[in-house]
């Protein structure tokens, strides 16, 4: 124990990463307790609803060549979401190897399929909206479901499209060979920020659609 | 290191407006926070003034009041004493104490201060909307303060909203610099055992900060779509004025818990670097290393770690399970174990110790006194059968303002005397200074001391008049006037502190690099006021802790961080 405390705290770093990571994570650690505190909001509103909670797995289903078939869009918009995952970690990889128009193109299909699922929510919004779900009232049952679902998957696709930009800029960035002489850090540090939002999604998801 | 090898600024604007020097955003947050505090001191005045005699204002009727109370309240919780803690002493002290040349994102520090002061004519814009600003009180308890009858529940409830938001982005982006800069872009030598109490302090705050307003955050968020959306998440089924309102089934207690989670953590934001500071303040004016070092670093982490399992101390009288009070009130009363440690370790210090009455050491001392106070009433209030009848009575008023308000401010007030030499190179007027302290420290024990006994007496707070309640007796009163005169002498008191700020700065003594022969590397710079990047040709490098003070065996009775030689520690 006291070794241990004695190696974390030596002098200069704490942690041998760069400065921007460091701040990353500890901005990711932040931005945990703003969706853990919006997750919590939203558990604690939907036990203390008093009318009947929407049946979500009707609410979200599309109905496709006749069918109504349950959670597709959102399917398929989490598979392109975790998809671009994939293609961050490969932008992250090809970074360090300094082939960096190789890691800017896989950026940019990142920033694509960011857009894509943008995209897709503003349609499941459309679609909600037309069916009459407001913030306030829905045609099913407790207001707060409007309220509570406009609020979280907002806030996360706001979260989604920032990282649209900035994963715009870094790419364009790094196909100018800006970061040639300071390194390729910066790819992981924008893909740290990515999978965070990749991982909040999958709890919107288990908790929105799934329960 | 690039990072750190900027070209010095050459304009006026961007020396001294847009500047990304860590001093000067520094000096900028420290302006701006007293700025506010002065107006919220203002409004405490006006308080005071309709409670002392009653009716005897016209100006001030209830709704006046109660947007006083609560602009008082926020602003000084708020907007000056996280602001001044973080963003003025964190900005100016974390890159000197450690050694780095600037904060690790010079830019996004800059735009913290921007950020700030966008959330402060924010907050004072809504003193110029129809209704005026929120009267909600500083804890915004929904279904109240989004609903007509409470002042300011159209504009200014919708402002302060918003204003708190902008407060946390900037919070949190000065925040990120502050603990990376700590963490990451520490000199060689300076381990994080070996660096000042202050510095501890203000770390463990800001990671309490970046942790705590989240919660703040989203129910800001949420409330401002109760009020603009006409959502239902603290709304449950109201009937108003014979009317039934269009919410349903929302939760006020939710609000609560969220408020209560930023809320109580909240204290030790600003607690923790007071801890910190006041360490230092008196180690240096005492001329004798802080006693238990090791332990006062542990019992601030330990603070900042129980501070997040205490939040629902506030609200037994709100309603919740008794096994719940019963593990809220157990670890409330943990926390006076490492507090009560620092107390002791303080008192330990001065023992023996070559005690040097300068003005912050007079206000370091103060501290210990009104924390003291503070601290022991809390054990009160923190127990539930004790807190049921005390809560909501001016025993609580009490118990605050001399735990997190007084004490925080004569530490600040300390800390600026101590610092204010190396951010301007003048000495503050001692006499004067002293004039202040023994107003200040007189003045607040007049005013808040007694709360204690209109609170026993069951005279209960936020009530805008006194008459017709036949259990207050007519002492009460009489006390009441007396308190507010004490207020307003203490008030004028701190004209003279303004004065010497000012006066100092262009007839002041000049102060050398080091006048108070301190340890630690701010004051081993080569130039007073340190230039731009802070160092001159190399950053220094720590050799020792910051308390090797009257070491055996040295003529000189302190050994600066960057001597080198033998380590003590």
């Amino acid at each position: 124990m006291t070794g241990l405390i004695a190696d974390f705290s030596a002098d200069r770093e704490a942690f041998s990463v760069p400065w921007g990571k460091a701040m990353m994570w500890i901005f990711l650690l932040s931005d945990t307790f703003v969706f853990g505190c919006f997750l919590i909001g939203y558990m604690a509103v939907r036990i203390a609803a008093v009318e009947p909670w929407p049946p979500t797995s009707e609410v979200f289903a599309l109905t496709i060549a006749g069918h109504s078939i349950p959670l597709v869009l959102i399917a398929i918009m989490t598979f392109i979401l975790i998809t671009s995952s994939g293609t961050m970690a490969m932008a992250v990889n090809y970074g360090y190897q300094k082939k960096r128009k190789k890691a800017a193109l896989l950026m940019l299909l990142t920033a694509v399929l960011g857009l894509t699922f943008v995209g897709m929510q503003a349609f499941e919004w459309t679609k909600l909206i037309e069916d009459g779900v407001r913030p306030w009232e829905n045609p099913w049952g407790a207001a707060q479901f409007g309220a509570v679902f406009f609020m979280v998957t907002g806030f996360h696709g706001l979260h989604v499209s920032i990282g649209v930009i900035y994963l715009t800029i870094v790419a364009l960035k790094v196909l100018r060979g800006h970061y040639e002489r300071k390194g390729y850090e910066i790819i992981e540090i924008t893909g740290l920020y990515w999978h965070f939002v990749d991982l909040v999604w999958v709890f919107i998801f288990a908790f929105f659609y799934l329960w | 290191m690039t990072a750190q090898e900027h070209h010095s600024p050459q304009s006026f604007w961007t020396k001294y407006i847009w500047s990304q020097d860590h001093k000067v955003i520094a000096i900028q947050y420290s302006l701006t926070a007293i700025f506010v505090g002065l107006i919220a001191l203002v409004l405490s005045t006006l308080m005071r003034l309709q409670l002392g005699f009653p009716g005897s204002f016209d100006f001030i009727d209830a709704s006046a009041y109660y947007q006083y109370v609560t602009m008082h309240g926020m602003i000084m919780v708020v907007y000056l004493l996280t602001a001044i803690f973080l963003g003025g002493f964190g900005n100016y002290l974390i890159p000197l104490m450690v050694g780095a040349r600037d904060m690790v994102f010079p830019f996004v520090n800059m735009l913290s201060y921007w950020f700030y002061l966008l959330a402060v004519v924010v907050l004072l814009a809504s003193f110029f909307v129809t209704g005026g600003p929120t009267g909600a009180g500083w804890t915004l308890y929904p279904p109240q303060a989004i609903l007509p009858g409470t002042p300011g529940s159209d504009g200014g409830i919708i402002l302060m909203l918003i204003s708190l938001g902008i407060f946390i982005i900037a919070a949190t982006m000065g925040g990120l610099n502050y603990v990376t800069t700590v963490l990451q872009a520490r000199t060689r030598g300076m381990t994080l055992m070996r660096m000042p109490l202050t510095i501890w302090g203000i770390f463990m705050a800001t990671i309490l900060a970046l942790l705590a307003f989240p919660a703040l955050f989203v129910s800001a968020i949420m409330m401002l779509f109760d009020k603009l959306l006409s959502t239902s998440f603290f709304m449950p089924a109201i009937l108003s004025m014979g009317e039934q309102l269009g919410h349903e089934g929302g939760s006020p207690i939710l609000f609560q818990h969220l408020f209560w989670f930023f809320g109580h953590p909240e204290v030790y934001i600003v607690a923790l670097p007071a801890f910190g500071i006041v360490s230092d303040l008196i180690s240096v004016h005492a001329r004798k290393n802080i006693f238990g070092y090791r332990m006062m670093v542990w019992a601030i982490v330990v603070i900042g770690v129980l501070s997040f399992v205490v939040w629902a101390h506030h609200m037994y009288v709100s309603g919740m399970n008794p096994y719940f009070g019963y593990f809220f009130a157990t670890t409330t009363l943990i926390i006076a174990v490492p507090t009560a440690i620092k107390v002791y370790n303080w008192v330990l210090t001065l023992w023996q110790g070559n005690i040097r009455m300068t003005v912050p050491m007079l206000f370091a001392l103060g501290f210990v006194s009104t924390f003291t106070i503070g601290g022991l009433t809390g054990l009160f209030l923190g127990n539930v059968v004790v807190d049921l009848p005390l809560s909501d009575t001016y025993f609580v008023v009490a118990h605050f303002h001399m735990v997190m308000g007084v004490s925080p401010v004569l530490v600040i007030f300390g800390a600026i005397y101590h610092w204010y030499p190396k951010m301007t190179g003048k000495m503050l007027h001692d006499g004067l200074g002293k004039f202040h302290f023994w107003t200040t420290f007189i003045g607040t024990y007049t005013i808040f001391f007694p709360m204690h006994y209109l609170g026993v007496l069951g005279v209960p707070r936020r009530y805008y008049a006194y008459e017709n309640y036949d259990f207050i007796p007519e002492s009460a009163k009489d006390l009441n006037a007396f308190i507010t005169i004490a207020a307003i002498f203490v008030a004028l008191a701190q004209l003279v502190f303004l004065f010497n700020l000012a006066w100092s700065y262009f007839k002041g003594r000049a102060a050398g690099s080091n006048p108070w022969q301190a340890t630690t590397l701010e004051w081993q710079t080569e130039t007073t006021p340190p230039g731009h990047g802070n160092w001159g040709e190399s950053i220094p490098e720590c050799h020792r802790w910051a308390y090797d003070y009257s070491v055996p065996g040295y003529e000189q009775d302190y050994l600066p961080q960057n001597q080198p030689g033998e380590a003590n520690a």
